[in-house]
């Protein structure tokens, strides 16, 4: 079995310690090397092929052309509104977990007793199973009898519907995510420890003071982190299936306005049968998650500080 | 997961402190505190919820402490609705087999694009890495069309043997751990005759168990987490892990409208799902931090 790479190098050049080199590391990572052509690559043109018939698994697929796309983009009123909640949940609910998860890895950062307890309060939300807390949280902002609700109202406060008002239902889930941000929030600590303690001890004796040493030192240096959870947050999200799936079921809540990209996929493929729409779906997901990728690391150019490297 | 409260603990300067500096310190702890009720409330009511009975649930405003706490809650909603079969599929048809061979998998894949040089290798593993931010949703239909047509709907073969080939993430994370140990011991031991696989199976491994352990710890996590590989591949309700058992749970409550003690036994059995998780971290929190923060730093 040989890569791509592997043959396309004159194995004649190669002196003989390359070329045992070569076998060698080849037959160490055959395994990933295996699934990755079974299952990465043919499924990911497959799929492609997929998405250009009309298939129901019952009968064989039948080749439509670019039927699929066309309909996505002309006819189906509801593929807008899942792009529109989907868009607008990655919007939000990114750069909140983000700035969030930054400002309370700092405030642990800082000189504070129970440092380890306080991150294993932030983290632990991200590590259980989703399903216990998206129940939870269904129980905890349920209009009736939620705990959230029953505060407000026994305080005099009107009850908010959370998960039945078309324009709360999206800000709910946005919430739900904000609390599970607890990754982030150890990854961005552990690049905090990582700043080292003399740039803060030069800027102190400069006279710079907490808010400039923020600002001028710990910003920039935690830069390559900051990158590393945007892209892990942005793709994280686009992809969000769990709470938004069990939250506002498969319909996703009132008027579908928390219907987000994943579950409408799921729908389309496991409960209408339709294969060849839900790959059309997957295909242009994948080239807006690429590209958006692309883009963030483009950009990272020019505000990513990699000086700091040891 | 219990108690909520912590005591804001005084600063250890032992100089005492400008007034401006005790407003800094007052301000830190109040916002942990605010910080810590607020993260663990889902978790405080989870609990207590599950002790209640169905008046102290529909009672505004809402029941903080449970009074009387009906303690067998946790039994009758987990026996009465299978979940000892839930468990042990989790466990034995999925997470333990999954993570067994996630952890094989990775571990070597990992030694041959770190410890063993050949030509193209680092171009080689960047494509594994790319693999990592391909969405689940693009591979999702073709593997599930393949996996049907191999007879591996209604089992746990879909979401277990794709770990025989190494994923990404984890050949990533123990490719850190592999580039931190030294050549020499590789050395030595290919001077003694020792061929690559045999440095790797007796030098290598034995100094990597602890970052096996990080791998197993959140593979494990993981499968035991998972929901959306079960609901695509699992019908059958005696093949049900723990998530889709929970599931199935709550789909009652929604089409027979709240029928008895549905909350409270809905919270009971999320409750006894999650306290494994809450120990294993209590347990191993150093590891786990540890595995976080390699991934997340040195990429």
């Amino acid at each position: 079995m040989q890569s791509s790479r592997a043959s396309a190098l004159p194995w004649a050049r190669l002196s003989s310690r390359d070329r045992r080199g070569l076998i060698t590391g080849l037959l160490f990572i055959s395994p990933w090397l295996i699934g990755f052509l079974a299952l990465t690559i043919y499924p990911l043109i497959y799929s492609f092929y997929v998405s250009l018939t009309r298939y129901d698994l019952l009968r064989p697929p039948v080749f439509i052309g670019a039927a699929n796309y066309v309909e996505l983009f002309t006819k189906d009123a509801q593929f807008w509104k899942v792009v529109y909640n989907t868009v607008f949940y990655v919007i939000f609910s990114v750069p909140l977990s983000l700035g969030f998860s930054f400002l309370v890895a700092n405030l642990l950062n800082a000189r504070i007793a129970g440092r380890s307890f306080f991150r294993a309060v932030m983290y632990i939300p991200a590590i259980v199973p989703g399903i216990c807390t998206a129940m939870v949280w269904l129980f905890l902002l349920n209009i009736q009898y939620g705990a959230i609700n029953g505060l407000l109202q026994s305080f005099g406060l009107p009850a908010i519907p959370f998960l039945s008002n078309p324009d709360l239902a999206k800000p709910s889930l946005i919430m739900v995510a904000v609390w599970a941000t607890g990754n982030a929030v150890v990854v961005f600590l552990a690049g905090l420890q990582d700043v080292p303690r003399s740039l803060y001890e030069a800027a102190t004796v400069d006279g710079a003071n907490g808010w400039q040493q923020f600002r001028n030192i710990t910003i920039p240096m935690s830069t390559p982190v900051i990158l590393y959870n945007l892209v892990i947050g942005f793709i994280g999200a686009f992809q969000e299936f769990t709470s938004a799936y069990l939250i506002f079921g498969v319909s996703g809540g009132p008027l579908n306005s928390a219907l987000l990209y994943s579950p409408f996929l799921y729908q389309n493929a496991f409960q209408y049968l339709r294969m060849g729409k839900a790959s059309a779906l997957a295909w242009l997901l994948f080239i807006v998650v690429v590209i958006g990728t692309m883009m963030l690391f483009r950009s990272s150019a020019r505000w990513v500080y990699y000086g700091g490297e040891k | 997961m219990s108690a909520i409260a912590t005591p804001p603990a005084t600063s250890r300067r032992r100089a005492a402190l400008t007034p401006r500096q005790v407003l800094v310190e007052v301000l830190k702890y109040t916002a942990l505190l605010v910080l810590t009720v607020t993260w663990l409330f889902p978790f405080y009511w989870m609990f207590t919820s599950a002790i209640k009975d169905d008046p102290q649930v529909y009672t505004i405003p809402p029941v903080l402490v449970p009074n009387p706490a009906y303690w067998n809650n946790f039994a009758d909603a987990w026996g009465k609705n299978n979940f000892n079969l839930f468990a042990v599929n989790s466990v034995f048809l999925y997470a333990l087999p999954a993570t067994l061979l996630t952890v094989m998998s990775s571990a070597v894949v990992a030694y041959g694009f770190s410890r063993v040089r050949w030509p193209g290798r680092d171009v080689m593993f960047y494509i594994c890495l790319i693999t990592i931010m391909l969405p689940w949703q693009v591979t999702m239909v073709p593997l599930f069309i393949t996996f049907k047509s191999l007879g591996w709907l209604n089992s746990y073969l879909p979401l277990v043997i794709p770990n025989a080939f190494g994923s990404a993430f984890f050949i990533f994370m123990m490719r850190q751990f592999f580039m931190t140990i030294p050549e020499e011991l590789a050395d030595a031991a290919r001077i003694d005759g020792a061929g690559e696989f045999g440095i790797y199976v007796r030098v290598i491994l034995p100094l990597t168990v602890p970052a096996l352990a990080v791998v197993a710890l959140f593979r494990f996590l993981w499968a035991w987490n998972d929901f959306l590989g079960p609901l695509i591949y699992i019908n059958e309700q005696d093949l049900y892990p723990l998530a889709l058992g929970i599931n199935r749970l709550r789909a009652n409550i929604s089409a027979t409208g709240t029928n008895a003690l549905a909350y409270p036994y809905l919270m009971a059995v999320s409750t006894i799902v999650v306290s494994p998780i809450l120990l294993l971290f209590f347990m191993a929190q150093r590891t786990f931090i540890e595995g976080i923060s390699v991934t997340g730093i040195k990429g």
